[in-house]
């Protein structure tokens, strides 16, 4: 199954949630969000949520900003 | 300095800080604590980038006792600000949000339409808007009118440094305006954080003057003065301009012959 991560391609296995993609990328437990295809997916429905083929996940927190 | 009010949050100083620019988490930290700054903005990007970020940033904004104030630095349309300011409402627990929309990356610009379209589905949505806007008095009563809980005009381009290049028009969006104005870029030095407060405005946000001074803590402390400064002038209230003959202040009478 091939998904996106903040902008990179990726294969994954079916079954794969969006919690287990996003700790691909990050430990960072605070302070950080992500949106499923362009909707802000909350953090609780992470570990429900399984990514279908094609899904984009963005995975943000706070950096320095004027 | 008495305390101001924005978007029903009772604060006494009335200097915003930016942590952009900051060349370490230590250097940020002490720019908070010589600002005195209470409010403190960040931008919202991915995970694992090379900006200073993630939750140590948060620590140390929180450490210094300032609220964090997410903006949409980056985004050139409605669309892309709405989703930057709810991942932001998501990550940080906040509903408030800096509302930037830039026309390009050169001048970095507001872009009106953009802008006013972005504020009105923000505040329907339930967040409390800063938008940073153009000098435009039109334009920041629309914003007023969308139902945005400050205005944030520009004086110059962000991180120009150029001061306010038309202060006649702040003036007028202070006469204006039912809602705070803060003064938002362009500011290069104390002076013009000054002229700000003179001209009207409840406050100021200031990011790169003070992070990429020579010495960002001592000029934290440079504008922190500076804003108090403007503000008691404003309210002491100046003196005429008297363009076309001086008026002395010693007596006219008594005056001494040899």
């Amino acid at each position: 199954m091939n998904v996106t991560i903040n902008g990179e391609p990726r294969e994954v296995p079916a079954g794969t949630t969006v919690e287990q993609l996003v700790r691909q990328v990050t430990t960072q437990d605070k302070g950080i969000a992500a949106a499923l295809n362009g909707e802000v997916l909350p953090r609780r429905a992470w570990s429900a949520r399984a990514l279908a083929d094609l899904d984009q996940v963005e995975v943000v927190t706070a950096v320095q900003g004027g | 300095m008495g305390s101001w009010e924005l978007a029903g949050r009772q604060i006494t100083s009335r200097l915003i800080t930016g942590t952009g620019g900051a060349t370490s988490l230590d250097v940020m930290s002490k720019v908070l604590k010589s600002s005195g700054s209470q409010v403190t903005t960040v931008a919202m990007r991915r995970v694992g980038g090379y900006a200073l970020g993630g939750g140590s940033l948060l620590d140390v904004i929180r450490a210094a006792g300032a609220e964090v104030l997410p903006n949409t630095a980056g985004c050139h349309t409605a669309a892309e600000a709405l989703l930057t300011a709810r991942l932001a409402r998501e990550a940080l627990e906040t509903d408030w949000v800096k509302l930037e929309v830039v026309a390009d990356d050169i001048t970095l610009l507001p872009d009106p339409v953009e802008l006013l379209e972005a504020a009105r589905a923000l505040v329907a949505d339930g967040f409390t808007v800063l938008p940073y806007t153009n000098d435009d008095p039109v334009l920041a009563l629309h914003l007023e009118r969308a139902g945005c809980a400050a205005v944030m005009p520009l004086g110059a381009p962000i991180g120009s440094g150029l001061g306010i290049r038309n202060p006649h028009n702040i003036a007028m969006i202070c006469q204006q305006a039912g809602v705070p104005v803060i003064l938002d870029a362009g500011i290069g030095t104390a002076s013009d954080a000054a002229l700000a407060m003179e001209l009207g405005c409840d406050g100021v946000l200031v990011a790169s003057a003070i992070t990429r001074a020579a010495d960002p803590e001592a000029m934290a402390t440079a504008m922190r003065l500076a804003v108090e400064a403007g503000r008691a002038a404003r309210e002491a209230g100046r003196i005429e301009r008297r363009w076309h003959a001086a008026l002395a202040s010693s007596p006219a009478e008594g005056l001494i012959t040899p």
